[in-house]
């Protein structure tokens, strides 16, 4: 079993990273801030201003460690790739498995499927909890159950699946709001809104799910697979589509609960975020750290794992999912497993 | 697992202090330092076995000395720290 590695976040602006033997060196002016061994992480997410060396990058590339570079707000620039690893035959696959309608239709069915059942089991568990909505978060529990139902049917073309996964993130997010306790005004939510987020849950959704697809893109490179060409998103230059697809089942579980939870134990106020000019709203420096801590916290909580029923680290869930995957594609398993959360 | 490294080489020669200063760089890419000849490693018995050998390789122990303590996973509660230089943790949240 893969162990869970540590991620290094670079958020101070105007830093030097540098390779020094098998470290990384953090510099400042001339000042060390940081040194850390190589072997102890497993990726690097550098925010704004941060400089790093060619050497270091390419040691990076090649011991597996994914480094990946964002805007100061959070939005992707570029992820720092080594050669190819892995294996050519598994990629071939993973091509002709894509490039199949019904296989293709096979793992989407599964990942829509698991989606929307995770989305659910979100909005069941604050029903459970007593939210003073439950009413309005029982019938969106209901109209989930029948896009369930309904995606579940063998045969539907991934067009379909895709309207499906639509008419589900409707639901889900139309009562997003009553799932959030305290501080209601603070942290209003009109739906979802990217690029650029409008309300502080966005900023927060969209900042949690950048750092999980830097995760999941290091996960599936580390079993061989291509994180480029997926199955329920269109392939893009650029865009991490097998990374989108495997995130989809694990949004519910890993992201949307945590910025909850972050919401609802008011770790997160008002001070953290700031507002540009266009609208957009952004969380701070203040604010990404909160955040940040948040998430490699979580990544080391233990969550019991359906399909393997051993206790994984949340960290490394998308590892499992990757393994399935690529066990799937190779022919080794007859149905990829996506991940089923059980509230 | 956490292995704390110590060591005391003898810099009376230049070969010496040559020995140390590899020594260190060896120590520096497993773990942090945490003081003068003083470094915890976090690693797994593989990394563990290959940092030995190289140290090991390094010094000369007619003249040398190496300790090695094994403070296990639970190596938090075995760690107290006073004082200037505060130590990173390794398995923390590394936020800069």
């Amino acid at each position: 079993m893969k162990k869970l590695l540590n991620t290094l976040f670079i958020t101070r602006q105007g830093v030097y990273l540098a390779k020094e033997g098998e470290t990384i060196q953090v510099k400042e002016a001339d000042e060390t801030l940081l040194r850390v061994p190589v072997h102890t992480l497993q990726g690097v997410v550098c925010f704004g201003r941060v400089n790093a060396s060619a050497s270091l990058m390419g040691f990076c590339g090649e011991r597996g460690v994914l480094m990946s570079f964002f805007t100061e707000w959070g939005e992707f620039l570029c992820r720092v790739q080594g050669p190819v690893s892995g294996n050519v035959l598994l990629r071939r696959r993973q091509y002709r498995v894509a490039d199949d309608v019904e296989g293709c239709q096979a793992v989407v069915r599964t990942i829509v499927c698991a989606k929307v059942a995770n989305c659910r089991q979100v909005l069941m568990r604050a029903i459970r909890e007593e939210y003073d909505d439950s009413e309005s978060l029982s019938r969106q529990v209901v109209v989930l159950k029948s896009v369930l139902e309904r995606a579940a049917r063998p045969g539907q073309s991934v067009d379909v699946l895709r309207g499906l996964e639509g008419e589900a993130g409707k639901a889900y997010f139309g009562c997003f709001q009553s799932l959030i306790g305290e501080g209601r005004e603070e942290f209003a939510f009109q739906g979802r809104s990217r690029r650029p987020p409008l309300d502080r849950v966005n900023a927060m959704l969209s900042f949690v799910y950048t750092l999980l697809v830097h995760d999941v893109t290091s996960a599936l490179e580390g079993v061989g697979l291509d994180p480029a060409c997926g199955f329920l998103h269109k392939d893009r230059p650029g865009r991490p589509s097998l990374a989108l697809d495997l995130m989809e089942e694990l949004r519910p579980v890993i992201a949307d609960r945590l910025v909850l939870s972050l919401i609802n134990r008011q770790q997160v106020r008002t001070r953290h975020f700031r507002e540009s000019e266009g609208g957009a709203v952004l969380l701070n420096e203040e604010g990404r750290k909160e955040v940040l801590t948040a998430w490699q916290k979580r990544k080391q909580e233990e969550f019991l794992h359906p399909m393997l029923e051993e206790r994984v680290a949340v960290g490394l869930l998308p590892h499992v999912q990757a393994m399935f995957l690529a066990r799937y594609l190779r022919g080794d398993s007859e149905m990829y497993p996506a991940l089923l959360w059980k509230g | 697992m956490l292995v704390l490294v110590t060591y005391d080489v003898s810099t009376e020669t230049s070969a010496g202090r040559k020995r140390l200063r590899r020594v260190a760089k060896h120590c520096q890419n497993f773990g942090q330092r945490v003081q003068n000849s003083v470094f915890e490693c976090l690693v797994d018995p593989g990394q563990y076995a290959d940092l030995r050998a190289k140290l090991l390789d390094e010094v000369d122990l007619d003249e040398d000395s190496l300790r090695f303590y094994f403070l296990g996973a639970e190596w938090k509660r075995r760690v107290e720290h006073h004082g200037a230089k505060v130590a990173y943790d390794p398995e923390g949240p590394l936020i800069i």
